[in-house]
């Protein structure tokens, strides 16, 4: 099929913190370069979901007047708690006893999605063209192999693949070099991986699911500008996870959850594990009185440095956590993604400039302070595998005594979908049943994120082999994605006395979970029409 | 033929509405805002008629503040030609924008004027009404169906009882349902064309109208919550509860 084409000198997939800065940077170091930067959501920041207590250092090098420029940073930390938690009890943690790289003293509780707005309106301003409610849904390559474009999805095609009325074709985006800015599991991302094998000599990657809900409280409850973290129940010892609770302006408190996705019992439900903790009497009684107003999920990049893809390939690059530039014990990524754009502009600019090879990023990106964060980060999360205590008590000897310098880095074993352990061999798990007041069901907590995805268009969920959830997965796993799935797309239905693997595609919320923990990769998340998926407001 | 179409900023469909806590409206800021749905399908028809030769030029239209510019740039994006911005702040009642469209009409004098059925932010349903009689144009609301003939328009409407054709005189106002047609998605390619093509601003105190609200909103709240329901053992249990609690039968 002929397509149109447009040409640009740089096409940026993808409007979070990470393709905003490489479109801003860019701009800034030649503002007559032809910029374009494609969103999939319907708005940019639609889809962006975070904590968030942002370190501004990226920001404060991208635009250093961030300040007087109306942007959304505005709550600063003033407060910190740790809490661990037993099923009844809670212990708080001396502040002081913390590593340094959990301490948010000058830090700011933010809308991760409303800063995207900001750094949208400020990329406008310099001449970006942002188009949202486009995916980019194809990559494409010339003749010698380099990536030199994508081509936007189709738009208009009904459940089987026919051209409806409405059927407006994509078209291609070439770019003399492409960023993909994807976020975690990239779909494109991930296929550029593969082609160009650009994590050979890499451990696999690490994921995990991050909830978040906001909350409005009542005034004696709340407290502008305290962080709060929690490890402990309701998970058990061999599960790698843990909450936060912000809270930020307007009575407002993020209340999230976040679990790794190499957790064993393929019983557990990630959303009924958050919705429990909430139960809690050092949660509950601060939620008590106030009303849940959003609700979302995504996955996040636990992987580190070992983990961390090459970030290069011939005619283009990836950013933030395309790649996986997430700071775990930090539980940040947003200021490194940032940088890691900033970093990607001026490698682009003296590619095009001078002549100079792609690679200069990665030696750029070993020289700048987001590589040192990571390489100091680097054995926190796989501590966590011998169980939560040990990796407390290696995490406190190798980031508080050693910061970070030890002369040896752990390794990461699997790949998610690889641990789950058959569902005869784990005990199930009996969750509480939702009381509507601080806990909730999967039904009515989709209905908060906005999504929709026009009903009429194929399925963007895809099975590999369409009957393996009931001929496999269902015995071996009792099919976990009926609950690592943050929203419900998954359902068994019994019909006729035989179980039915239903996808309601149109639930879906973007957050990645089932292409990363589907355990025999079953599951591929391509995208779905332009401007579907969820509505975050101020996530 | 020349179309005007009337377009309004409204929250997005798929968004759950909040009320504000001190009940002086709803929620807007950092929400998902669009072009009102009925509205596209208007834009649609429009734009269907100049491809099929029968409209000569369209011209988009929509009062309120600033970022409302973003509803007529959509509908430069799928084929109107021209865009006006008639920009005022706060809340503005049907009456008031049927006014200032009559002003437009005045002023652009095209031979027909479409627009959405109703908003489905206020759900008034007036404006399109209010503007036929100001203008003493017929009327032809709640279109699933529109046939251009000579200096006149054959109109199905969506009724409560079925369907009913009429025929109205051009000039005429049409208001569109969600059945007309199926609106088309703008291509990149029109959407970077319609950055270029021209928007007019108008402040609404330049066109002489008194804009001010002559409703006055007292509050604004969520409708009570569902009572959760009750399962009964049989259905003499049933027809029981029916008659002496719920008392419908």
């Amino acid at each position: 099929m002929s397509r149109e084409v447009m040409e640009y000198d740089v096409v940026i997939i993808g409007g979070g913190p990470s393709g905003l800065s490489t479109a801003i940077k860019l701009k800034q170091l030649d503002k007559n370069l032809n910029v374009c930067l494609l969103e999939k959501a319907s708005e940019i920041g639609a889809h962006i979901l975070s904590g968030n207590v942002f370190e501004t250092r990226a920001l404060d090098e991208l635009i250093p007047n961030w300040k007087e420029l109306n942007s959304p940073i505005k709550t600063k930390v003033s407060k910190e708690k740790f809490l661990f938690l037993s099923k009844t009890k809670s212990l708080s943690w001396p502040t002081w006893l913390l590593p340094s790289v959990q301490k948010n003293h000058n830090n700011y509780i933010i809308s991760l999605a409303n800063l995207c707005r900001w750094l949208g309106e400020q990329a406008e301003a310099l001449g970006v063209e942002i188009f949202p409610g486009f995916p980019a849904s194809e990559i494409l390559y010339s003749d010698n192999g380099a990536v030199k474009g994508i081509v936007t999805q189709d738009m208009g095609l009904d459940k089987i693949g026919n051209k409806k009325d409405s059927f407006e074709p994509g078209i291609e985006l070439h770019g003399k070099i492409t960023v993909f800015a994807e976020g975690c599991r990239g779909h494109l991302g991930k296929q550029l991986i593969k082609k160009f094998d650009l994590n050979k000599g890499k451990d696999p990657q690490q994921y995990g699911i991050g909830f978040k809900e906001i909350w409005e409280i009542s005034d004696q409850n709340h407290e502008e500008g305290l962080v709060m973290h929690t490890a402990g129940w309701p998970l058990d010892n061999n599960t790698y996870g843990g909450s936060f609770m912000y809270h930020a302006e307007n009575k407002q408190v993020f209340l999230g959850y976040v679990i790794g996705l190499d957790y064993k019992n393929p019983h557990l439900s990630p959303f009924d594990e958050f919705q429990r903790f909430k139960t809690h009497p050092a949660i509950k009684k601060i939620l008590e009185g106030g009303k849940r107003i959003s609700y979302g999920a995504r996955a996040l990049i636990e992987g580190g440095l070992q983990s961390l893809p090459k970030m290069y390939m011939s005619g283009a690059l990836l950013v933030g956590c395309d790649a996986g530039t997430l700071n775990m014990p930090k539980i940040k990524g947003s200021h490194t993604a940032m940088k890691s754009g900033m970093i990607a502009a001026e490698t682009i600019i003296e590619n095009l400039k001078e002549k100079k090879d792609l690679s200069i990023y990665e030696d750029k990106f070993k020289k700048s302070w987001v590589y040192e964060e990571l390489h100091r980060a680097r054995n926190v999360k796989p501590s966590f595998s011998w169980g939560l205590i040990i990796g407390i008590i290696f995490t406190g000897i190798d980031q508080i005594l050693f910061r970070g310098k030890l002369p040896f880095t752990l390794r990461h074993r699997r790949s998610d979908h690889e641990t789950l352990k058959p569902a005869s061999e784990m005990p199930k798990i009996d969750y509480p049943k939702p009381d509507n007041v601080i806990t909730f069901d999967k039904t009515s907590s989709v209905y908060l994120t906005g999504t929709n995805h026009t009903e009429n268009q194929p399925v963007h969920l895809q099975l590999k082999d369409s009957a393996l959830p009931t001929r496999y997965t269902l015995e071996k796993y009792d099919e976990p994605a009926q609950r690592y799935c943050p929203v419900g797309v998954y359902e068994i239905q019994i019909e006729n006395d035989n179980p039915k693997f239903v996808i309601n595609s149109q639930n879906c919320i973007h957050c990645k979970t089932c292409d990363i923990k589907e355990p025999s990769q079953n599951i591929t998340w391509v995208t779905p029409e332009g401007g579907g998926g969820p509505k975050y407001g101020n996530m | 033929m020349k179309i005007l179409v009337a377009v309004k900023r409204v929250i997005d469909y798929n968004v759950q509405v909040r009320v504000k806590e001190d009940g002086t409206g709803v929620v807007t800021d950092n929400v998902k805002m669009s072009t009102n749905p009925p509205d596209d399908n208007a834009i649609e028809e429009a734009v269907k008629l100049k491809e099929a030769s029968k409209a000569t030029e369209i011209i988009a239209v929509t009062v309120g503040e600033e970022k409302a510019q973003e509803t007529v740039r959509k509908a430069l994006a799928v084929g109107a030609d021209k865009g006006i911005h008639i920009k005022v702040d706060g809340i503005i009642e049907p009456l008031a924008v049927s006014k200032i469209l009559q002003k437009i009409v005045e002023k652009e004098k095209p031979d027909l004027v479409f627009m959405g059925k109703q908003a489905i932010d206020d759900d008034c349903n007036q404006t399109g009404q209010m503007l036929s009689a100001l203008l003493n144009w017929p009327q032809a609301t709640f279109a699933s169906k529109i046939i251009v003939k000579e200096n006149k328009l054959e109109v199905t409407r969506e009724v409560d009882e079925g369907l009913e054709t009429i025929e109205v005189n051009v000039p005429a106002i049409v208001t569109c349902d969600l059945r007309l047609n199926e609106p088309r998605y703008a291509s990149l390619p029109n959407i970077m064309k319609a950055k270029k093509k021209p928007i007019e601003q108008i402040n609404a105190s330049d066109l002489g109208v008194d804009t001010k609200p002559r409703i006055q909103q007292i509050k604004v709240e969520e409708p009570p919550k569902r009572k959760s329901g009750i399962k009964v053992a049989n259905v003499a249990e049933l027809v029981q509860k029916l008659k002496n609690e719920a008392k419908v039968i």
